[in-house]
């Protein structure tokens, strides 16, 4: 199952993107993509809605199936064919920007489902862990609560909360504060920010170019499917390259947004 | 990040509403007593009216002999009642069996994969099948033409072939219900699920399938409606319940009573499960329009 070909040579990698294609009929999203993450690294994609961004992540999850090319995972080809997409999904969490929590759950089984079902740990392991999490987003009080009770931004920390219970290697957010009322959004970004430098490897979607500044080790420009321009978050924002990247930010801070 | 917050929608509310709500409510209040005596008093003079008209025509002592006949009815309605006992045996067997065979259906058409393609064919050709048909033609064709194969070991009791027919027509019905909550789950709960690491399987067993049967209580319980009346059907086969006996009684009487006695016995019983389907309804739509 395993593949260590040559562009699985460097196990080092977190995740490695080569050549990845993706259509929906016939428009094509994602046109030839290739990126590579180390351990510990945090990478902001940025671009205008349409330009992939999304995609690229739900194909990392493989919740996309994709056309073409390859994606590695510490090395193992999650693409080669007869993989076990759910033993791959386990290693890979994902935080949407509608949340997705399960609204016929408490938030404690929200939390507890994937541990106990997937990891099969018992209900009271399960139970110690998420209270643990859920104490260090100050949200151990709601435990009990369905997510229709919670603010937006409460019910995207427990989303957070739900993959980081099953001790993702890479975690991947989905423009995870644009669904949310503006005054809610910095609860979420600092519980990313505290993720980053706990360490946690990211690959993050958003269109909060400051957030992205602050904590990107690295920024990539995308652009009708293509990674257009990548760099330092100094570079990206300060002296961009290339004229597309040039006019997107232009119409960011034209929107206050930057 | 911008710091819009006092401007949200929520604030303009706050001052708004509750001084109109407040006026409103106390206006209603004296007008919904007035309403109601109205419509007591119109409805007490209606029906009065209706009834002193209908006692009152000419063919009325006929129809009282032929319909409410007090005697005959008191005289009835105790075997009637014992035979709809043979009812509602058939309905609870028939309606636990349904709710099963109809969620495997359901979940069988559900699940995509080219394995199950021939599992998917199959419960498709059998609910366009049972959907189509007409349920008497189901109940005669079980019920007389197997036991009439005279097959050793094969079942020959009419009430057998009975809970078969009804669970085989009710489950085509209930697995579209069944399978239009499943299609009312968004998409991105399933993705969330199996985003964790979910098999399929676990996703539609632990997320999805919770939803989708909450939501189609209701249209369930309107199934439940209508099989309850519709285990009446079964008396073409020789099943001797409510309906079957009241014929017994009528024949024995040349008098219609027996069958007013057993449509009493249908209303007692079915109006409050409809009542309670309504108001289940109406509830939901309550709960959904104050999570909007």
């Amino acid at each position: 199952m395993t593949s260590r070909g040559d562009a699985a040579g460097d196990a080092a990698a977190a995740l490695r993107i080569v050549g990845l294609r993706k259509s929906f009929g016939t428009l094509e999203v994602l046109r030839g993509i290739d990126l590579r993450l180390v351990e510990h690294e945090v990478v902001c994609l940025i671009g205008a809605s349409g330009s992939g961004k999304s995609t690229l992540l739900r194909c990392v999850n493989l919740l996309e199936p994709i056309d073409e090319g390859r994606i590695f995972v510490e090395g193992e080809e999650i693409t080669a064919p007869g993989v076990d997409v759910d033993r791959i999904r386990r290693r890979i969490g994902i935080v949407f920007q509608s949340f997705n929590l399960f609204p016929h759950m408490s938030v404690l089984d929200n939390v507890t489902l994937a541990p106990r079902r997937v990891l099969k740990l018992s209900r009271a392991d399960a139970d110690a862990q998420a209270f643990e999490l859920l104490r260090r987003i100050g949200l151990d009080d709601k435990a009990r609560e369905f997510p229709d009770r919670l603010s937006g931004g409460q019910q995207q920390r427990v989303a957070i909360v739900r993959a980081l219970a099953m001790h993702p290697d890479l975690l991947l957010l989905d423009e995870v504060t644009s669904a949310l009322d503006p005054e809610l959004v910095a609860e979420v970004l600092s519980l990313v920010r505290e993720l980053a430098l706990g360490g946690m490897t990211m690959l993050i979607a958003t269109h909060e170019m400051g957030f992205a500044r602050d904590i990107a080790s690295r920024v990539c420009f995308l652009d009708a499917g293509r990674i257009l321009e990548e760099g330092p978050p100094e570079q990206i924002f300060r002296a961009p390259r290339e004229e597309r990247t040039q006019r997107f930010l232009q119409r960011v801070m034209e929107a206050g947004r930057l | 990040m911008t710091a819009l917050g006092g401007l949200g929608p929520r604030d303009r509310g706050d001052v708004l509403e509750p001084p109109g709500r407040g006026r409103r409510s106390r206006r209603s209040g004296q007008g919904a007593l007035r309403s109601t005596a109205i419509a007591f008093a119109s409805t007490f003079v209606f029906f009065g009216v209706l009834a002193w008209v209908a006692v009152n025509s000419s063919g009325w002592p006929l129809v009282q002999q032929s319909f409410f006949n007090g005697a005959l009815f008191a005289e009835s309605l105790p075997d009637i009642a014992a035979a709809f006992w043979v009812n509602v045996q058939l309905f609870f067997i028939a309606e636990i069996l349904i709710l099963v065979l109809a969620l495997v259906i359901a979940v069988l058409r559900s699940i995509p994969g080219p394995v199950l393609f021939p599992l998917r064919l199959l419960s498709t050709i059998y609910v366009d099948v049972f959907r189509a048909l007409p349920g008497v033609l189901i109940i005669y064709i079980l019920g007389f033409g197997i036991p009439g194969l005279n097959v050793e070991g094969v079942p020959t009791d009419p009430f057998f072939y009975a809970v078969i027919a009804l669970t085989l027509i009710y489950s085509a019905y209930v697995s579209e219900v069944y399978r239009a909550g499943i299609d009312s789950v968004h998409p991105s709960q399933s993705a969330a699920a199996r985003s964790l690491g979910l098999s399929q399987w676990q996703a539609l067993r632990y997320v999805v399938l919770p939803q989708a049967i909450r939501r189609v209580i209701p249209p369930l319980l309107n199934d439940f409606i209508g099989l309850q009346k519709d285990t009446v059907l079964v008396s073409y086969i020789g099943v001797v319940e409510i309906f079957r006996q009241s014929q017994i009684t009528e024949a024995a009487h040349f008098n219609y009573t027996p069958y007013l006695a057993t449509a009493l016995v249908f209303l007692v019983m079915t109006i409050p499960l409809a009542r309670f389907t309504d108001w289940l309804v109406a509830r939901d739509r309550r709960r959904a329009a104050a999570n909007r």
